[in-house]
Formats: structure tokens, sequence, C-alpha cells
């Protein structure tokens, strides 16, 4: 399990240092997917199975993709669609994260035969206790965290709504757009 | 927990963040600004992770979570930001909208 988990670091600190160093949003993000789902695997091996799947499940899946279509609603202004092509026709850009990511995936498939970690090495903490300590002792961060998604949702709608006419303008809505 | 040494997992933990800081510092491209954040939070998360594994305790985990959720909220915010930034800027550097105009 030892080994299992230098692995899973070393690639997550080589995929971060590629994630801030790419050019292209798009790498950058791939990158980082490869970063979290070993961060993930990390979680796993130190005995927070639960977490790892969260970590795949919201950072890898929601907040990545969330990302994705930002930078593919802003395509012209981020990306070059010219340069986008190129790097598509050159393998380079993602055998990257694809040796990394099945760097991981081996080391996954290490982890499954040998066995769930409450066996080999530390004890896991089950989400039944998470949850237990999450609807008693911290019911009101639970709560706070609530409101706080609810302002994150109503900033975020918001900021992106589409400008009613008629609306008055912002003051830095001057030159500089026109 | 036991067979993973805690300094080890805090020193991954502490690279990381550094490298998240390095990318909040070095790059203007706002959306690798935002990126670099959620490399951090992800640090800070892992190093509650690792304590909690270490003394056994669930505590760790639950505040994963809030960190969890403060992420989702914040990158949400940020990337609607980013959006009303390139509406009226037409552009994704950083230090153009620090100019001040008047």
């Amino acid at each position: 399990m030892e080994v299992a988990f230098y692995i899973a670091g070393i690639v997550a600190v080589i995929a971060t240092f590629m994630a801030i160093t790419r050019r292209n949003p798009v790498h950058a993000l791939l990158y980082l997917v490869v970063s979290l789902l070993a961060v993930a695997l990390v979680f796993y091996v130190i005995g927070a199975p639960f977490i790892a799947a969260l970590e795949v499940i919201i950072y890898a899946g929601a907040i990545i993709v969330l990302f994705l279509f930002v930078v593919m609603i802003l395509g012209n202004v981020v990306v070059r669609p010219a340069e986008l092509d190129r790097h598509l026709q050159r393998p380079l850009t993602y055998v990257g994260p694809a040796a990394l990511g099945l760097v991981l995936l081996g080391e996954f498939i290490y982890i499954l035969v040998r066995g769930a970690p409450g066996q080999t090495g530390p004890v896991a903490i089950s989400p039944q206790e998470l949850g237990e300590a999450l609807f008693g002792p911290y019911l009101v961060g639970v709560e706070l965290a609530a409101l706080l998604l609810l302002a994150g949702l109503v900033g975020a709608y918001y900021l992106g709504r589409p400008k009613q006419p008629g609306e008055p303008e912002g003051e830095t809505d001057g030159d500089r757009s026109a | 927990m036991a067979t993973v040494p805690l300094e080890l997992a805090l020193l991954l933990a502490g690279v990381l963040f550094a490298l998240g800081l390095a990318g909040v510092l070095l790059r203007r491209n706002i959306i690798f600004v935002l990126l670099s954040i959620e490399i951090m939070l992800n640090a800070a998360g892992l190093a509650f992770i690792v304590a909690g594994a270490r003394w056994q305790q669930v505590d760790g985990q639950v505040m994963f979570l809030f960190i969890l959720s403060m992420a989702a909220a914040e990158v949400a915010v940020g990337l609607a930001l980013v959006l009303q930034m390139v509406h009226r800027f037409g552009t994704v550097d950083s230090d153009v909208v620090s100019r001040m105009r008047g």
C-alpha cells in the first residue's frame, strides 16, 4: 500500500506542474483531471474511500466540466481555433496525460487485486461515521454550507444572465467594450 | 495511516499547495488563476484528510466536505465573473482589469 501512495503522489505533483505551465487551457484541464484522480487515489490509500469517491465525482467530474464549459464558451478568446486544430493533430498533447492516467489505472487495478484498505493498511473511516458526524455536532456547518451554495447559485445566475434591454449600464461598461 | 509516514503525506500536500500558489502568482490568464486556486483548496483538503487519518478522527473528512462545497460555490461565481470580464473587456488577461480609468 505504501508504494501506491508514493506513485500516486509523484503522479499528482507532475500532473499539477504540467497543469499550471500549459499555454492551452484545455491541455491544462486534462492534466488537472489526472492530478485530481491521483489525489483521489491517495485518499483511498490513506483510508478515506468515501472522500476519494467525492473527489472523483465533484472535483474531477463537476468542477472541471464547469471549467471546460467556460473555456468552450470563450473558445475564440482563450483558444485560437487554428491553434487548437494544429494541437489536435499532433499526438504529443494527449500522450502525457494518457501516460500518467495509465500509471494510475495500473495502480488502481493493483490495489483492487490486493484488497480493500481496511484489510491491508490503515483502518478506513466509513461513510456512516462521516454522516453521523455531519448531522450531529457539525449540523450548523452543514446549514451554513447550504446557505453558501445558495448564495453561489444566485450570484452565478445574476452575473451570468444575458443583458436585459433597458437595464442601466454598469460604470465599467464604457468605451472599452465598444 | 500506519503504513504511510505522516511527514511525507503532509509534504505532498505542501508541494501541491506551493504549485497552486506559484500558478496564482505567475499566470496572468484568469482561467489559470482560478484553476490554481482549485489546486490550493484541494491541497488544503488533502492535509485535513491526512491529519484525520493519522488520529483516526472523522473531523478531517467533515472539513474536506466543507472545503469541497466552498470550492464549488467559489468556482461557479468565479467563472461567471470571467464570462462578464470577457464580455466587457474582450480578454482573459487579468492585468487589463486592474487598470483604472478616471
